[in-house]
């Protein structure tokens, strides 16, 4: 579990984040949406230590990740798996080495097992004869299929997304998020996904939280979303003529 | 002047980061390998053909400034070797060099933090400025002195060929003259100001990419700064050392 208290970020003299708090439990695939600029992926960035909060505190289980020193953070990283936004593959490396990458910086394996490993992942995302491809080489799709696999295959704890579908068609998108669902169900994994894909919500939001300009507005399931109340976050939702029908017709 | 003092600061917090433990050995061991390829290996064509001109254009410039009698011949021979020898295939060479490897290491590490690829590295758990640069700057301290060597060889050898091909000199004077009052130190020196110019081309062209904040603009900013900073650096350093090994 991940525990956010009250955390608050600063750049210079501009608030970022104000005092959000959020709890993710494992085996559950928590979504954090806003608008875009809204603070989402400085709260996910504070959440994996890539940048250090100004206020709060961050638990990972019974340790508070965010007093921790670089070395003591650096063991609970290894726990962690992150899927970025334009996927960070390494260019100067083939498919399979990008993700045997944390199979060799981090276990003892031999070649083979790393491989078996690796073949096991690559597979998993529905990636084969692709192994000595290079990032330059993949479809939007593949690089982020690859960076999942790269994410999972040292069987993280934590798993983190985001946007994971930006500029993804939908049907590709549809195939992440499934992904994304079906690998936190098999590892048991707390996974935090960064969005503002309203198919994501709809399809794996199973507990929501609305940030907009650096605070949290509004934290629920997918369901409740169609009913809520919160003007901001219906703004946000049903921001096109399709949603707001749906939102009529739910409300009727 | 603040901003200065920022940017000394965080390079020795990056190099203290830098030469911290190693996660495994075994990686960083590959890592140094694939850049003793890339920094070195690479890099040995455009020394050759840098250091092959340079020393046939000493050779006749000194040859055209030498052409009072009272002057032996053998001296053109002399004043290549001691020219190579002291400045041209150190200093010279590491200019280029800081040209062609500094750009390329300040683009390879600022495209890769613009792309997120760093934030990857760390969030594995991986010391990323480690994994990075250390390789460079080992590979770049080995490999750069054996490239002054070449490029002692292949000057020299320039300047051979200029001067006999010319009729400026015979080849019978200029071998006497590069074997006239040789003092080996000279060599020493030349290596021992290579080390320290190799160090400054893969640490400040590494710290430039390092801190990329922004897009492909700002990449090639860095890799402008990581060429101008690193030679400017190396002719002060040019400075210091022939102060402090020849006086």
């Amino acid at each position: 579990m991940i525990r956010a208290e009250n955390i608050s970020k600063t750049f210079g003299d501009r608030e970022v984040l104000h005092k959000v708090s959020a709890v993710f439990e494992p085996g559950k695939t928590n979504l954090i949406i806003g608008k875009s600029g809204s603070g989402k992926t400085v709260f996910l960035k504070c959440l994996v230590g890539l940048l250090d909060i100004n206020e709060g505190e961050i638990w990972y289980g019974d340790t508070l990740f965010s007093k921790l020193d670089f070395s003591a953070k650096k063991e609970i990283r290894k726990e962690m798996g992150m899927l970025f936004q334009g996927s960070a593959l390494f260019d100067s490396m083939t498919v399979e080495e990008n993700v045997r990458f944390p199979l060799d910086m981090f276990t003892s394996f031999s070649y083979e097992e790393k491989l078996e490993r690796v073949n096991f992942c690559l597979e998993r995302v529905n990636i084969v004869n692709s192994n000595k491809l290079f990032p330059a080489e993949l479809s939007g799709g593949m690089k982020k299929r690859v960076a999942i696999a790269r994410a999972i295959v040292l069987k993280p704890r934590y798993l983190f997304c985001d946007e994971p579908n930006s500029g993804l068609d939908p049907k590709t998108s549809i195939v992440i998020d499934e992904l994304i669902k079906e690998i936190t169900d098999e590892l048991n994994m707390t996974t935090i996904v960064n969005t503002h894909d309203m198919n994501s919500v709809m399809e794996i939001g199973e507990n929501i939280i609305f940030i907009e300009e650096g605070e949290k507005c509004w934290e629920g399931g997918k369901n409740e979303i169609l009913k809520s109340d919160c003007t901001i976050l219906n703004d946000f939702v049903f921001a096109n003529a399709l949603a707001k029908q749906l939102k009529q017709s739910a409300g009727t | 002047m603040l901003k200065f003092l920022s940017s000394f600061g965080r390079y020795w917090l990056l190099l203290a980061k830098v030469f911290s433990k190693p996660e495994k050995h075994e990686v960083y061991y590959k890592q140094t390998t694939k850049e003793l390829i890339s920094l070195g290996l690479r890099s040995i064509g455009i020394t050759i053909i840098i250091s092959f001109f340079m020393g046939a254009v000493i050779t006749l410039q000194t040859a055209y400034n030498t052409e009072n009698p009272i002057y032996p011949t053998y001296l053109i021979g002399l004043g290549c070797r001691d020219s190579i020898l002291l400045e041209f295939s150190s200093t010279i060479v590491a200019l280029i060099l800081a040209g062609k490897v500094g750009s390329s290491i300040a683009s390879e590490i600022g495209t890769m933090k613009v792309t997120e690829q760093i934030d990857a590295l760390e969030l594995m758990g991986v010391n990323s400025a480690s994994y990075l640069i250390l390789p460079k700057i080992i590979a770049s301290l080995v490999f750069n002195p054996f490239l002054t060597l070449i490029s002692i060889i292949v000057g020299i050898c320039g300047g051979w060929l200029a001067g006999t091909a010319t009729g400026v000199i015979s080849s019978q004077d200029f071998i006497y003259g590069i074997q006239y009052a040789f003092i080996p130190y000279y060599i020493v020196y030349g290596l021992i100001k290579t080390v320290f110019f190799a160090f400054i081309i893969a640490s400040v062209s590494s710290f430039q990419g390092y801190y990329v904040e922004g897009g492909s603009l700002e990449v090639g900013r860095a890799s402008t700064k990581a060429v101008v900073y690193s030679s400017v650096m190396i002719l002060l350093f040019n400075v210091i050392l022939t102060q402090l090994l020849l006086s």
